[in-house]
């Protein structure tokens, strides 16, 4: 469609449409929500499907569920420490949600819902009630010594306790915009690029022989957003369990 | 940039969606697909461990019979050298009680050999007396015509007491 029109048009792919029709319009269910239902589909046939024959030696599927379970485990263990068992589902859940909506997003046609700064910012602010939550049942008023760290200088108050606020308060920000930049950066990139491809071939006799350069840096890129699919799912799980940790422990 | 759009009433939706579906994800996960990976995993470590315990156990059986086998032979070895000790004792024993009795029937000979030696000598310087006697008187006769046989057997017997062969 953008190349027909002659330009690059990079952005409409993250446009919000209803599918199912006139229901799913009414419910307001988007394309994005649609990649949600399907991702989490997908994770959770993974896990049944793959758990199913409860193999003392793994097949593939029973493997891939395994090794995922015990990546997120080993995350969670190694961050959290004492007491982070119980965070666990949590942690893995918000993991593979990221992990599969940055891979969907790969294919042709798909969406990618951590493109979107607001599903970024949600699952967010997710972590963050979460972790506020937390750090306030276990620790109830002494969470606000947080903010002021012990055996500091009283009259250095007024400049560690603001900056101490803002830090945390901006965690959801940096959380949310990190993997959104990351994702919005690099289907902007492919789409560019793909566009290229599109607009060079029509260029007559030469135009396939120079369209093949922007094509083979989009097989280079979608290599490139495989790894960083998978970084960002990453980052965004140990960002989580450190926040967690700083929540049980306080510090 | 349509993420920034938050007039769209589709992105308020969204959100709510998003909510509701991460929230069941997160509850069919935590409830029954994680337990599952995790009783399998237990089961396995579990028996893992199991199969651990039991190979040690095997090894310390093992271990045990070696060290039962290794006691034996010692004391088989120890028996069989105490053996060979009193066998050697023992013919020592039997060969030095013959050499004694053989080195005193041997001495017994050579006392009585002795002894018969002795008589012998005896018998001989008894005879030498009458012997030279004898001469002594028989020249005295034929150059003086006369001897005195008690005289003459005195003489030989002081003789005979110089030399020592009385």
């Amino acid at each position: 469609m953008a190349a027909e029109s002659g330009s690059i048009d990079a952005l409409s792919q993250f446009e919000l449409a209803p599918v199912f029709g006139p229901v799913g319009a009414a419910v307001g269910f988007t394309q994005s929500n649609a990649h949600m239902l399907l991702a989490a589909g997908l994770i959770t046939a993974l896990l049944m499907f793959g758990m199913a024959a409860r193999a003392v030696v793994p097949g593939r599927l029973q493997s891939l569920a395994e090794s995922s379970y015990e990546f997120v485990h080993g995350i969670v263990d190694s961050q959290v420490g004492h007491g982070g068992k119980r965070f666990f589902p949590f942690v893995f859940t918000l993991f593979m949600f990221v992990l599969f909506g940055n891979m969907l997003g790969l294919f042709p046609y798909a969406f990618t819902y951590t493109s979107h700064l607001a599903v970024t910012f949600g699952l967010a602010l997710i972590v963050f009630v979460v972790i506020t939550a937390v750090a306030l049942a276990l620790h109830g008023r002494k969470f606000f010594g947080y903010f002021f760290p012990e055996g500091a200088p009283l009259w250095l108050a007024p400049i560690i306790v603001p900056v101490e606020v803002v830090s945390y308060l901006s965690r959801p920000v940096s959380l949310s915009v990190r993997l959104f930049a990351n994702m919005v950066a690099g289907h902007v990139l492919l789409k560019v690029f793909a566009t290229f491809v599109v607009m060079l071939g029509a260029l007559g006799a030469v135009g396939p022989l120079v369209a093949t350069l922007p094509l083979a840096v989009n097989v280079l890129l979608i290599g490139f957003e495989i790894l960083v699919a998978f970084l960002q799912a990453y980052v965004f799980a140990i960002l989580t369990s450190i926040y967690l940790h700083d929540a049980v422990h306080l510090h | 940039m349509p993420q920034l759009d938050f007039g769209n009433p589709l992105m308020i939706a969204q959100i709510v969606w998003l909510l509701i579906i991460f929230g069941v994800l997160y509850f069919v996960l935590a409830t029954y697909a994680l337990p599952r990976v995790e009783a399998v995993l237990e089961d396995r470590r579990r028996r893992i461990e199991g199969d651990l315990e039991a190979a040690q156990a095997a090894k310390a059986e093992a271990d045990a019979a070696m060290a039962t086998h290794r006691e034996a032979t010692a004391k088989a070895r120890a028996e069989a050298q105490a053996a060979i000790a009193a066998a050697l004792q023992a013919a020592q024993a039997e060969s030095a009680q013959r050499s004694e009795a053989l080195a005193a029937r041997l001495a017994q000979q050579i006392e009585a050999a002795e002894g018969r030696i002795v008589a012998a000598r005896d018998s001989a310087m008894r005879s030498l007396r009458q012997v030279s006697t004898e001469t002594t008187v028989a020249v005295l006769q034929r150059l003086t015509g006369e001897a005195d046989q008690a005289a003459v057997g005195a003489a030989v017997d002081r003789a005979l007491v110089a030399r020592g062969q009385a």
